[in-house]
């Protein structure tokens, strides 16, 4: 079937077959290979992507079910050569290590903050409970985010 | 020398990760590439009958299925002589998971319908899901050519310490169990393999490309050079990506076969049963100490289960568990055996720690028990039985294995100025009376392990080469410079770290360095990074190559300033006549000098380039003192670590920032093994915990915020004074955990949890203790 996505401001049209997962559409159809994919069971989160807004696990969502909607991935996040708030709290902030998880944990962190612009440690750990990190234990992820929000971070 | 070392600056690997611009293997698709998908073994064990491929033959964009007919010749995995696997089940299957048969189709969807088509007929034959099972009288050899299960037996003392034993004032016996777990790099198995007239182009998910390439060459019978290895960006590995898997051989042949290039991207489930598993050990201990606690004697008998196909990383697990069975502490007498068992499951291989958290759980628990025996506090215990700093590097009955320089109770000391220990043993007597609160309970792990793998002679036991690490150091005519090395991240921050040791040796800035690894085209050779050595070893490779290159840019600048390169110094980026700072030139204008024959010193080499190798004299010993404190529902038995306190000491930190990273992931695995994972079977050998939906990876909800600390005692072993890190985290902490636990309900009776301490089990031990109701204490 024919979908059409405006993904990260730029308007796709592609043909794709009915069972096409968004994320293998983002990933393989239109060359977004930033977005990964970790699990199986939409346990995992590193296919987290905003659709209309929204934080969505994009292994669990046909392209068809996004046809006429906004996708955002983190390839649209930064302007140019500047990160995004929390793009760069996850940098000053070590929130990552292998960066397998990193968009999926970002978008999914962006998502947080438009819903709770001054979250607390504890918001953010219940908020980020759907995505999975293996690498850094959480804690400095808590701290970019937080950061992000503008808040002190002790140390 | 700068101070770029020691610095917490931010990494250099971060902006392209954080924008997706990283590149995972997945990421990598040539023209024309195709999809490889497996047939999966659905039983633990069974006689493989006829195996139907025409179904899927028949759908249109299959381009073939193979099965271990169609592929003989194909050479097996290295493994202990005798055990090598196979790339395809080959009479029989041995494990859920095994793959049977193989598809190559246009689309991953595609080769994933395809796989679903093909029919095969087994014979299911009794499985062996545990070790017990598969040492049973009567049990079938699972391999052929192994008269039982038994893949590897050795005692690694003369006797079994009966008569130190028997003649110590005290005896205690502790059955312990490292559970099984999953290693879990959110980046699954992945390859993809591109086969032209030129040769093979490998990308890998892998932890060790170089060796990846040898080992690859070696089965096809290519020159080394005719196989290109590049690990890209790598989602995690956790031990597990050292390991040979055989769908890296399989990709290949395919890629050769049907001169395309051929994908492998695993799933979650397939991982869950493909990728190795860590741990999956049984102790039976056996310790004499005095009145006052001090050990005399221990016995530890491990059984380790192997899995189906003895891994080569996994072989030596028990051996490492057994070398540093005596932790810390000066144990006259430490007998320690053990045996690798063959059982229908998984493949147990190297896992974050690999054999050195096992042994830093069974003497951590010995510590305890052995407190709680004499009623005395576990800090005391500890305390009388540590090395002292004196006496280090301390040679301990093993062969070899030489702890190097530790402050083991300096460690101890600054744990406790981060804790009123007085004060959280005074809340959890309370918490103990309060019916209305949860319990508290406080434990301490002290521990040693071992990082900085080799030397050669112990790491070519597990495959490799050699033990060593390699660097090149080049300095371009712009001061710009290049580090080749031969470790290869997957999230630790190599480019970071050696670019600041390099920034440091050259006086060059920290972003005008840029760190090469992972491609076995350009870089010149290489071990790996595994075993906590990419530090202690690849680091004073790079050292050591960038020495070799400011003792070579002194040379000619000397020669150029007509001074004595004695007289020299290096200040930033500027060689200048010691005491004169007016005379000198810049590392830059001896860098374009040095392509300049007629410029340098007769008999000069052109150009600011060298390698070094770095082949460790020692393995290093990382330590650290962790505490945590736990609260347990009375009701619910759930555990939630409410504080955990580390302070390592990794020798020199590189980059307190990056260290700190590393600590923190180590505690959340060992904290995850100790409350929420493992890998569990049925009895019919089915694998329970086949997602991450069954197998319970932490998420934020479930880990605390952590506080760390770093002691620096330099290790006198290598240049840098480091020691490695990576591994501490997760061998300190779960026995942390596990003895806070047992700690929170031991007024009940409790004396030991095994490990996941589960609300469940958890509950359990508090209602079989016979008092788990605040209610019930009081009547």
């Amino acid at each position: 079937m024919r979908v059409t996505i405006e993904v990260n401001g730029r308007r796709t049209e592609e043909e794709v077959e009915d069972r096409t997962l968004l994320v293998h559409h983002l990933r393989d159809t239109l060359g977004l290979t930033a977005t990964n994919i970790g699990c199986d069971t939409t346990s995992c989160g590193a296919c987290t992507v905003l659709v209309d807004g929204e934080s969505v696990k994009s292994c669990t969502v046909l392209a068809a079910q996004a046809d006429g909607a906004a996708v955002t991935t983190v390839e649209g996040l930064a302007e140019g050569e500047t990160l995004h708030p929390v793009q760069q709290a996850f940098q000053d902030h070590h929130g990552l290590q292998c960066g397998f998880c990193t968009p999926g944990m970002i978008m999914a962190a962006v998502s947080l903050l438009e819903a709770n612009p001054r979250p607390t440690r504890e918001d953010v750990r219940t908020g980020l409970e759907g995505n999975l990190c293996r690498c850094t234990g959480y804690h400095n992820i808590v701290d970019a985010v937080v950061a992000a929000s503008g808040q002190e971070v002790p140390r | 020398m700068g101070s770029m070392i020691g610095a917490s600056v931010t990494r250099k690997e971060d902006p392209s990760l954080l924008t997706g611009r990283g590149s995972y293997v997945d990421d990598i698709s040539p023209p024309g590439t195709v999809h490889m998908a497996f047939v999966r073994s659905p039983l633990a064990h069974a006689g493989i009958g006829n195996i139907d491929t025409k179904a899927a033959l028949e759908r249109t964009g299959v381009l073939g299925v193979w099965t271990a007919a169609d592929l003989a010749g194909l050479p097996n995995s290295r493994s202990v002589p005798g055990m090598e696997r196979p790339c395809l089940a080959t009479g029989k299957v041995r494990f859920v998971g095994e793959p049977v048969a193989v598809v190559v189709a246009s689309d991953r969807y595609l080769a994933a319908d395809a796989a679903g088509d093909v029919d095969v007929d087994y014979e299911p034959l009794p499985a062996c899901s545990t070790t017990d099972a598969a040492l049973a009288p009567g049990a079938a050899p699972i391999l052929d050519g192994l008269p039982g299960n038994v893949a590897m037996e050795q005692a690694l003392a003369a006797d079994d310490a009966e008569a130190e034993l028997s003649a110590a004032a005290h005896r205690l016996q502790l059955q312990l169990v490292n559970q099984r777990c999953a290693p879990v790099p959110i980046e699954p198995t992945a390859c993809l393999a591109d086969w032209t007239a030129r040769g093979l182009t490998l990308y890998l998910t892998t932890q060790a490309p170089h060796h990846m390439r040898n080992e690859i060459a070696t089965m096809f019978g290519l020159p080394q050079q005719q196989v290109r290895l590049v690990a890209p960006d790598v989602g995690g590995g956790f031990g597990a990506k050292a390991s040979f898997y055989p769908e890296f051989l399989l990709v290949s042949e395919l890629s050769r076969r049907l001169g395309r290039p051929v994908k492998y991207i695993e799933t979650r489930s397939e991982n869950m049963m493909s990728m190795v598993h860590g741990r999956a050990q049984a102790q039976d201990i056996d310790v004499g100490f005095d009145d006052e606690g001090h050990i005399a004697a221990l016995r530890v008998r491990i059984t380790q289960d192997c899995g189906a196909w003895p891994d080569t990383t996994g072989v030596g697990l028990p051996m490492l568990t057994s070398f540093m069975s005596g932790g810390c502490y000066k144990i006259p007498k430490i007998s320690p055996s053990f045996r690798s068992v063959v059982t229908n499951t998984t493949p147990v291989g190297s896992y974050r720690g690999a054999g050195r958290p096992e042994a830093a759980f069974l003497i951590e628990r010995v510590m305890d028990r052995v407190a709680d025996e004499l009623g005395i506090d576990p800090l005391d215990v500890r305390r009388r039985n540590y090395i002292q700093p004196g006496e280090m590097p301390y040679a301990t009955q093993f062969e070899g294995i030489v702890y190097d320089e530790a402050n083991y109770p300096a460690l101890l000391d600054r744990l406790l100025e981060k804790i009123d220990y007085q004060a959280l043993r005074a809340e959890a007597d309370r918490r103990r009376t309060d019916p209305n609160a949860k319990l508290l309970g406080i434990g301490f792990s002290t521990f040693v392990e071992m990082g900085g793998f080799g030397p050669t002679p112990l790491f070519e036991q597990f495959g490799f080469i050699g033990g060593w690490e390699s660097a090149n150091v080049r300095l371009n005519t712009d001061g710009s410079a290049v580090v080749s090395v031969g470790t290869s991240p997957h999230g630790q921050g190599h480019e970071t770290a050696f670019s600041q040791v390099v920034s440091d040796v050259l006086s060059i800035p920290f972003d005008k360095i840029t760190v090469l690894h992972g491609d076995t085209e350009t870089v010149q050779e290489g071990v790996g990074t595994m075993g906590s050595r990419a530090m202690p070893v690849g680091g004073p490779a790079v050292f050591k190559a960038a020495g070799k290159v400011r003792d070579r840019a002194m040379r000619i600048a000397a020669h150029l300033l007509e001074a004595d390169p004695d007289d020299l110094e290096l200040v930033d980026g500027r060689f200048q006549v010691r005491g004169s700072p007016d005379s000198g030139i810049d590392l830059t204008e001896v860098a374009v000098k040095s392509l300049k024959p007629h410029l340098l010193p007769p008999d000069s080499d052109l150009g600011l380039a060298d390698t070094a190798h770095h082949e460790p004299t020692n393995l290093s010993y990382p330590s650290g003192a962790h505490c945590c404190v736990v609260e347990v529902d009375r009701d619910t038995g759930r555990v939630d670590v409410v504080r955990y306190v580390a302070v390592d000491d990794c020798g020199k930190v590189i980059n307190p920032l990056m260290a700190r990273g590393q600590i923190h992931g180590g505690v959340a695995q060992g904290i995850a093994q100790a409350l929420l994972e493992e890998v569990t079977y049925d009895e019919d050998g089915q694998l329970t915990t086949a997602s991450v939906a069954d197998y319970l990876v932490p998420s934020a909800l479930d880990l605390p915020s952590y506080e760390t600390d770093h002691q620096e005692t330099l290790t006198s072993f290598n240049p840098l004074g480091a020691k490695g890190l990576g591994e501490s985290g997760a061998t300190a902490a779960p026995q942390a955990v596990v003895n806070a636990v047992v700690d929170a309900l031991s007024h009940l009776g409790v004396r030991n949890i095994d490990m996941p301490c589960s609300p469940q089990r958890v509950w359990r031990a508090m209602r079989d203790a016979g008092s788990a109701r605040p209610s019930e204490v009081s009547t």
